[in-house]
Order: structure tokens, then sequence, then C-alpha cells
């Protein structure tokens, strides 16, 4: 007996999106796994399924893993990419919630054109923006005159941002700022959305309850965007743990990265197995936030309807 | 600002989103006006010049890789839309599917994994690919296929967000008249989401003509991509090439933007005094 046509209309649609990304994100990792199971051959790694007397067989390696954990340099630059993405992810919030608050509570009117304002960054080249902080940065760059001029620059150094004062390239500092720059609006546009919606009679009833406004912000405003905090904290966060771009531009000898980490092993030490590993170890790292935001992803998406 | 916000609070918020752009908008200024800059030191100002716009019309590397990525970018943000739409409406229409959990992960990943490990695995699969079936050469294709990957991800969100707010009602009177899925779709739901196809083609499409690591991974020899070769010169120092082009680049997807967004309000306004005045007749 033949599907009905309505069938097989919703099995085409379901199924090209999905089998996809069945080939194309999650079949590239297995292999990614699988090599990181495998050991360097002479020039290209070596299988780790071999057939022996007809029948399939399989080896493990686990000497990548092994090595990793006999080294410092991993481990380093695993926690100071943990360290910097949660430093990005911090000031993000700091800067953009209340940015997204008063986006959210300014004349309807204006909104839009806000939100424009906002999302034009998004749109111009990530790395064009990352490389602009050079300039700023560099000796005689004017956020340069502007620290060093107040200087703020012995502050630094005091926060271990910055080495000796007067340089802020290739420092944590410099790193810090690229990262924060390029990733603050993925934080204020979930703050947004969320705050936007949210029923500002809730605030009034407050208000006669007798809360003053900021009590009011804190015991209502901020729990009732927890979603939204939760989202652009993720966006923010998990991408920055990965990130190449902005260290290889902006950071320096002490702001070692896994991303770069991965990069070298790639490209400057062809060790794909090693770089293979490195992106397993990654990703168990970030696998608790990248449930956490798709869990408030879908959530989100399904409490719209 | 509306009737709770204390006066006080109110200049503190004007200020806070003043400052808040200021940051925003400041290197991208600073990098346009150093791109006027005759000065050989790069952060000293030394003069109105033009001279590395002239040079930058003769950069053959700089205007083959803008040629690649431009082709890309076209194919990827057409492939996303097509892809990013049947994602949407799986997941808006069929609540119930073999698997749901698993794809909702899988188009929403893409958004936050760091991109070295997109770009690596790819590469690992295509390569074992190539070694089975001696196709794909890495290049545009490979590239082409990476871009993909995010950029679906990206015009589901767009759309989803989008089907979501949609009125089913309108569907259902289509179908209760007779229309066959494939008539409902071309003619009741897409004349409806085509401004979100817009919106979604234009993001893949920056986000492709953008993307620095995962084309590294998958560009083979002579398919080096305009952000390509902005890199590697970035990465030597600051160049004042790379200011030209990004003036030029930011110019041009701003122009873009801009109207795109006046088009999409346009548009927006016209169907909902359509459908005010469809109701009103009703």
């Amino acid at each position: 007996m033949k599907a009905p046509t309505w069938w097989r209309g919703r099995s085409a649609v379901i199924g090209i999106p999905y089998l996809w990304l069945l080939a194309f994100f999650l079949a590239p990792f297995l292999i990614v796994l699988k090599y990181s199971l495998s050991e360097m051959g002479a020039v290209t790694p070596n299988d780790i399924t071999s057939v022996a007397d007809g029948a399939l067989k399989i080896t493990l390696k686990f000497g990548n893993y092994v090595f990793m954990t006999g080294d410092a340099l991993y481990f380093k630059a695993y926690v100071s990419s943990l360290k910097f993405a949660l430093i990005t992810t911090v000031l993000c919030l700091a800067i953009g919630y209340p940015f997204a608050y008063f986006m959210a509570r300014a004349k309807q009117s204006l909104q839009p054109a806000l939100l424009m304002l906002v999302m034009l960054p998004f749109w111009t080249s990530f790395l064009l923006r990352v490389y602009a902080w050079k300039g700023l940065l560099e000796e005689n760059g004017w956020v340069h005159r502007l620290v060093v001029g107040l200087h703020l620059d012995t502050l630094l150094v005091q926060a271990q941002m910055i080495d000796v004062p007067g340089k802020l390239m290739n420092t944590p500092f410099s790193l810090v700022i690229g990262m924060t720059y390029t990733y603050l609006p993925f934080m204020i546009l979930p703050l947004y959305a969320n705050l936007a919606k949210m029923d500002l009679r809730l605030l009034e009833a407050a208000a006669d309850l007798g809360a003053t406004p900021w009590q009011a912000f804190w015991r209502i405003t901020v729990p009732l965007s927890k979603a939204g905090i939760i989202a652009g904290s993720m966006l923010v966060f998990i991408p920055c743990v990965g990130e190449f771009v902005t260290p290889e531009l902006l950071g320096g000898p002490q702001t070692l990265m896994i991303g770069r980490v991965l990069w070298d092993e790639f490209f400057s030490n062809n060790d794909w197995t090693m770089a293979s590993t490195v992106a397993v170890v990654l990703v168990l790292l970030i696998v608790f936030p990248l449930a956490l935001f798709n869990k408030y992803q879908v959530e989100s998406q399904e409490r719209r309807r | 600002m509306s009737g709770t916000v204390h006066p006080k609070a109110a200049w503190f918020g004007r200020a806070w989103l003043a400052g808040g752009f200021v940051f925003l908008y400041l290197p991208i200024v600073t990098l346009v006006i150093y791109s006027f800059n005759a000065s050989p030191l790069p952060t000293v100002w030394g003069g109105f010049t033009l001279d590395w716009y002239g040079k930058l019309a003769h950069d053959r590397e700089m205007l083959s890789g803008l040629w690649l990525s431009l082709k890309i970018a076209f194919l990827s943000a057409c492939g996303s839309v097509v892809l990013g739409t049947l994602a949407a409406f799986s997941l808006v229409k069929y609540r119930r599917f073999t698997g749901r959990t698993l794809f909702n992960g899988l188009v929403n990943a893409p958004l936050v994994m760091p991109e070295v490990i997109c770009g690596l695995s790819l590469l690992l699969m295509l390569v074992s690919v190539q070694k089975a079936v001696g196709f794909p050469e890495r290049g545009l294709m490979t590239i082409w296929l990476g871009h993909l990957l995010l950029g679906m991800s990206y015009a589901t969100v767009v759309v989803q967000a989008r089907l979501q707010d949609l009125n089913p009602s309108l569907e259902e009177a289509a179908m209760d008249l007779g229309a066959r899925p494939w008539q409902v779709f071309t003619l009741v739901t897409l004349p409806m989401i085509g401004q979100a196809l817009a919106s979604a083609w234009l993001l893949t499409f920056s986000l492709s003509l953008d993307d620095v690591v995962v084309s590294a991974f998958l560009s083979g020899p002579g398919a080096t991509t305009m952000p390509l070769v902005i890199f590697s010169r970035a990465r030597l120092g600051l160049n004042p090439s790379v200011n030209a082009v990004a003036t030029v680049i930011i110019v041009v997807v701003a122009v873009c933007v801009a109207a795109a967004s006046l088009w999409i309000a346009r548009a927006e306004r016209r169907r909902l005094q359509e459908m005010n005045a469809a109701q009103r007749g009703a």
C-alpha cells in the first residue's frame, strides 16, 4: 500500500534537514572521535579499524589522551580559555543587562531604531571589528592614550590584566576587551527580547504593595529575565571558550587559548589526531553549557506559541 | 521612558545607552577614518589621502578573494534559507516525530559551537569521503558546505520565530477550501514569511562573507576567500589596505541592511493594513 501524499511530503520536509545535519554535523564529530583514538602515522593518521582474518578489528589508542595529561600546556590552555570566557561573559552581562533594560523601557517608537543600531555592528564583519581594536590599543591609538592619560594602566597592572604600564596590546586586557566588544550584541539581543515582553503591570503591583523601584527590579525584573540571562550568557560563553580569531589578533604570550592550540596542532604540527583529541576534550568541557543553552532555546521557542 | 521609571533612572538610562553605543561604534568609525590616513605610521594621523583605495583597485589577491567570497556567500545564503525553512517547518508544524529532541539539539548547536570544532570535524569528514570516492577537492565546494552548516542554523532560528507568530487559521482555511499542501505553502504561507526569508538570506550571506575559521580549514590551494586574505595581513600588524577594504565592506553592508530593513518594515506595515482592512470588511 502506498503512503498518502501528505505523509510523503511530511517525511521529505523533516527528512532533508535531518539527514543533512546528521551527515554534516553529527557524523563529522564521530570522525573526530575516531581520529582522537588513533595514532599519527608517517603522513596520515592510522586507521583504527583493520580487517584481519576476515574479521573487523578495532584498535583504540589512548596515547593522545595520555600525552595530554602529561603536558601541562594543554591543561593551562583549557583553564585560561575558561577563565577568559568567564570574564568576558561577566563583562558582557554587566554592560549588556542595563543596556537591554533601558532599551526595553525606552519610548516604544524609538525601540526599532535602537534595535537596528545594536544589530548593525553585528552585520559588519566580525574579523574587521576585532582588527579595529588593534588600531585603538596600539601605542598612540586613542584608547591607548586615554587609558595611559588617566593612569588606568597602573590599575590594570594591579588587576594582572597587563604586565607593564603603557603596553596594552597582546595582553589579557586586549583579549578580554576584544571578545567583550565582539560578543556584546549576542548578550543584548536575547536580553532585550526577554525584557521587552515583560508585563509592566507586575512592577506597578509591586510599587502598590510598597516595594521601592530598586527592590522591584531585583525581585521581579531580574528573576523574570532569567531565561534571557542564560541564553545571552551561553551565546557569549560557549563560543568564547573556543575562540580563535580574537586571541590570534589581540592576544599575546600570556593568553594561551585552546582554540589556538587546536589550530597550531592542525596547521603547524600537522598532527590531526592530537587536534582531534583537543577538540574532543573541548566538546566535553562545553557539553553542559551547551545542554543548558539548548534547553532554554527550546523552551523559549515552544513558549512562543 | 514609561511611567514606572524614576527621572534620575531615566537620565542614567540614557547615559548608559549612549555610552554603550559609543563603545559599539567608535572602533568602527576609527577604522573608517584611518583608511584615509596619509601617514606611514598606522596610528598617527598624517593628513587625508585616497591612496589606499587606489591601491585596493589593483590588489589582485584581495579582489579575487572578494569574488570567491561573494560566490560562496550567495550560494550558501540560498542553500541556508532552503534548508533552514525546511527545518523550521519541521519544528513548528510537526509537534511529534521520532528524534525531534535530537533534531532540535542539532539545529541549535552550530549557533554556539566553537568554529574551530566545526571546521576541523567537517574537514576530517570530507577528507575521509575524498579518500573513499575521490571527491570533493578542497575549494569553493567544501567552503560552501561549511558555511551552509553554520548558516542553516541561523536561518532556522529566524524563520522559526516568524512561523510561530503566524495565525494557523489562515492555512487551515485554505485547506478547508480544498488547497493541496503545496498550494497552501506557496499561496498562503510563503507570502507571509517572505520578509523572514529575506532577512535570513541577508544574515547568512553576511555570515558567510565574514567567516575565517571554517574557511581556513576547508579551503584548498587557490581558494583564498577575502576574510582569509584580510586575516593573514591583519595577523602581521596594522595595514592600511585592510582599513580601506573594511571601509568599503562596512559602507556596502550598512546601505544594504538599511535598505532591506526599510523594505521589510514597509512590507510589514502594508500587510498589517491589509489584514486590518480584511477584518473590518468581514
